[in-house]
């Protein structure tokens, strides 16, 4: 049983004669965070707010840890899950520490721990803690979302959803609030459930992605085996499975010098030569080191930031062709 | 000017006829309004219909109104308080439908998400927003409850408007100057107030309220 076990859900509304979600189900493990991702209008938003009962659904049920989410009070459930929208929807009335304090305060909770919780909640989504007393027309769109992220987190909730949370924000913002949240994620460790239309954003955040198509849900499997084996033709497109480099920015240095552990003692003579790059980094960039730097060997650094071994252009090659038989199996 | 200098007790009486006239017309009209706004922006099919009687009712010439209340209600206080009420409404309930319809629907969406009751979403956060809106209704509504409650003077109901016909009947220029010049006064001066609090209204909605 996951945190969030979705179980042949189906919704339509009224005056349409498709319906918006058609029997879908998905498991949503604990800590861990799935990308909803599909064209507008698939259904995605409308099977997230399924979850915390902005919509009811005509048949199926959900759980959430275990509890069939209809027997919780809509408002109660909803101060138990941390929500996020594409528009932020920040309440403009508000200084920034109310807008952050929504939820501790409707649970009640004692107005120094809500002082404490703001502070802490500042630093952990980037913005200084000058911000509080400050309204939000006074912040810019990124700033604005970060507040978002901290309501939602405001109350330590052990479930998100968020619907397309960085989708209004400008390329150069948007990159740099999906690395940070993937750090806060690390270290936070909740249970996600993610919309977006935007491939690469799922691909970079995703635990788990599930494809969704005129409201049912296509595919459900990690980034890299969707990638690699795509379920149709509809995943293929989407995915644009056929582009190598996707792939390589979605496997770690790691995965192939891993392969080559016993290595290092028999190339031990050209360690340290070329270009450094680091374990976590994704084979396409070291690729793109390759190419760049016209070196026939980059040197990999592990976490404690010593040679852990050598990777070539061959290495890669191998990569590539190892995971395609994998794909044609 | 001489009557006003002579008879202030007088005029201050009807003055302070006409000011409980005005604030209990409109209290007992807000009493209405308010609900019929929140009908009108909840259920969009009850929205054009009730809209549409509440301006007809505004159409009716105003003296007219309060004879055709006579039969129902005889003179004084009780058929002016209802034409003014009537009145009122279409003021009133516009713009609490404009005002509440107008709250940007993400923040109503991220209200709903964080957890809050219908009643906390209604009273924290649209109800705030909608305020400057609502506010500026209940202006032109109190300026209009002034102007067309001086008129009830014709049914007995007293006020500043007393002045005005018998300075007329008797042809008494100084009365009919008293009276102008008390309903002008009563009229800036609420207006001057409501203003205020329209202001203070739209500094807390854009986000640079009260203590910056």
């Amino acid at each position: 049983m996951g945190a969030i076990d979705i179980e042949h859900v189906h919704k339509r509304f009224p005056g349409f004669t498709r319906p918006a979600v058609e029997d879908c189900s998905l498991v949503v493990e604990s800590g861990e965070l799935t990308v909803l991702l599909g064209p507008s209008g698939s259904g995605k938003t409308t099977l997230l707010k399924l979850v915390n009962r902005l919509y009811e659904p005509d048949a199926g049920r959900i759980l959430v840890d275990g509890t069939d989410v209809r027997t919780i009070p809509g408002a109660l459930l909803r101060r138990r899950i941390g929500y996020v929208i594409q528009q932020v929807g920040l309440f403009p009335h508000l200084r920034v520490e109310q807008n952050i304090a929504t939820v501790p305060q409707l649970l009640g909770w004692p107005r120094l721990r809500i002082d404490a919780r703001i502070d802490e909640l500042l630093d952990l989504v980037g913005l200084p803690r000058s911000y509080r007393r400050r309204y939000p027309r006074h912040l810019s769109g990124g700033e604005q979302q970060r507040v978002g992220l901290a309501r939602a987190l405001a109350a330590d909730p052990k479930i998100m959803l968020m619907d397309e949370p960085f989708g209004a924000l400008d390329a150069i913002t948007r990159a740099r609030l999906q690395d940070e949240f993937r750090m806060i994620q690390q270290k936070l460790h909740k249970t996600i459930l993610f919309v977006t239309h935007d491939v690469d954003e799922a691909l970079r955040l995703a635990d788990r992605v599930a494809v969704m198509r005129t409201g049912r849900i296509v595919q459900h499997d990690r980034p890299l085996a969707m990638i690699t084996r795509p379920h149709d033709d509809f995943v293929r497109q989407l995915l644009t499975s056929d582009d190598v480099l996707r792939q390589l920015s979605l496997v770690p240095v790691a995965a192939v010098v891993g392969r080559l552990a016993g290595a290092p003692a028999r190339e031990g003579p050209t360690m340290g030569e070329g270009p450094a790059v680091r374990a976590s980094d994704s084979l396409r960039a070291a690729l793109s080191l390759l190419l760049q730097s016209g070196a026939p060997a980059l040197t990999v650094i592990g976490n404690g930031g010593s040679p852990v071994g050598r990777l070539t252009f061959d290495d890669i090659r191998r990569a590539v062709l190892a995971s395609r038989a994998e794909a044609q199996r | 000017m001489r009557y006003l200098i002579d008879n202030p007790a007088t005029v201050l009486r009807l003055l302070g006829q006409q000011l409980w006239l005005t604030l209990t017309a409109l209290a007992l009209a807000s009493l209405f309004a308010l609900p019929l706004g929140v009908l009108a922006v909840r259920s969009p099919r009850i929205r054009g219909p009730l809209l549409g009687i509440l301006s007809i009712i505004y159409t009716i010439p105003s003296l007219a109104l309060f004879v055709l209340l006579i039969p129902f209600m005889g003179l004084g206080f009780a058929p002016a308080l209802t034409a003014l009420v009537a009145y009122a409404q279409i003021i009133l309930v516009r713009n609490i439908t404009v005002g509440l319809l107008g709250v940007d629907p993400a923040v109503l969406e991220s209200a709903r998400g964080t957890g809050m009751t219908a009643w906390q979403c209604f009273w924290r956060i649209e109800v705030r927003l909608a305020l400057p809106v609502i506010l500026a209704g209940l202006r032109v509504a109190i300026l209009t409850t002034i102007s067309i409650g001086t008129l009830a003077a014709f049914i007995n109901a007293g006020g500043l408007g007393t002045l005005l016909f018998t300075g007329v009947a008797q042809s008494h220029p100084d009365k009919i100057l008293a009276g102008a010049i008390g309903v002008t006064a009563l009229a800036l001066a609420a207006n001057a107030i409501t203003r205020a609090l329209e202001g203070r209204a739209i500094r807390v909605v854009r986000g640079n309220g009260s203590g910056g």
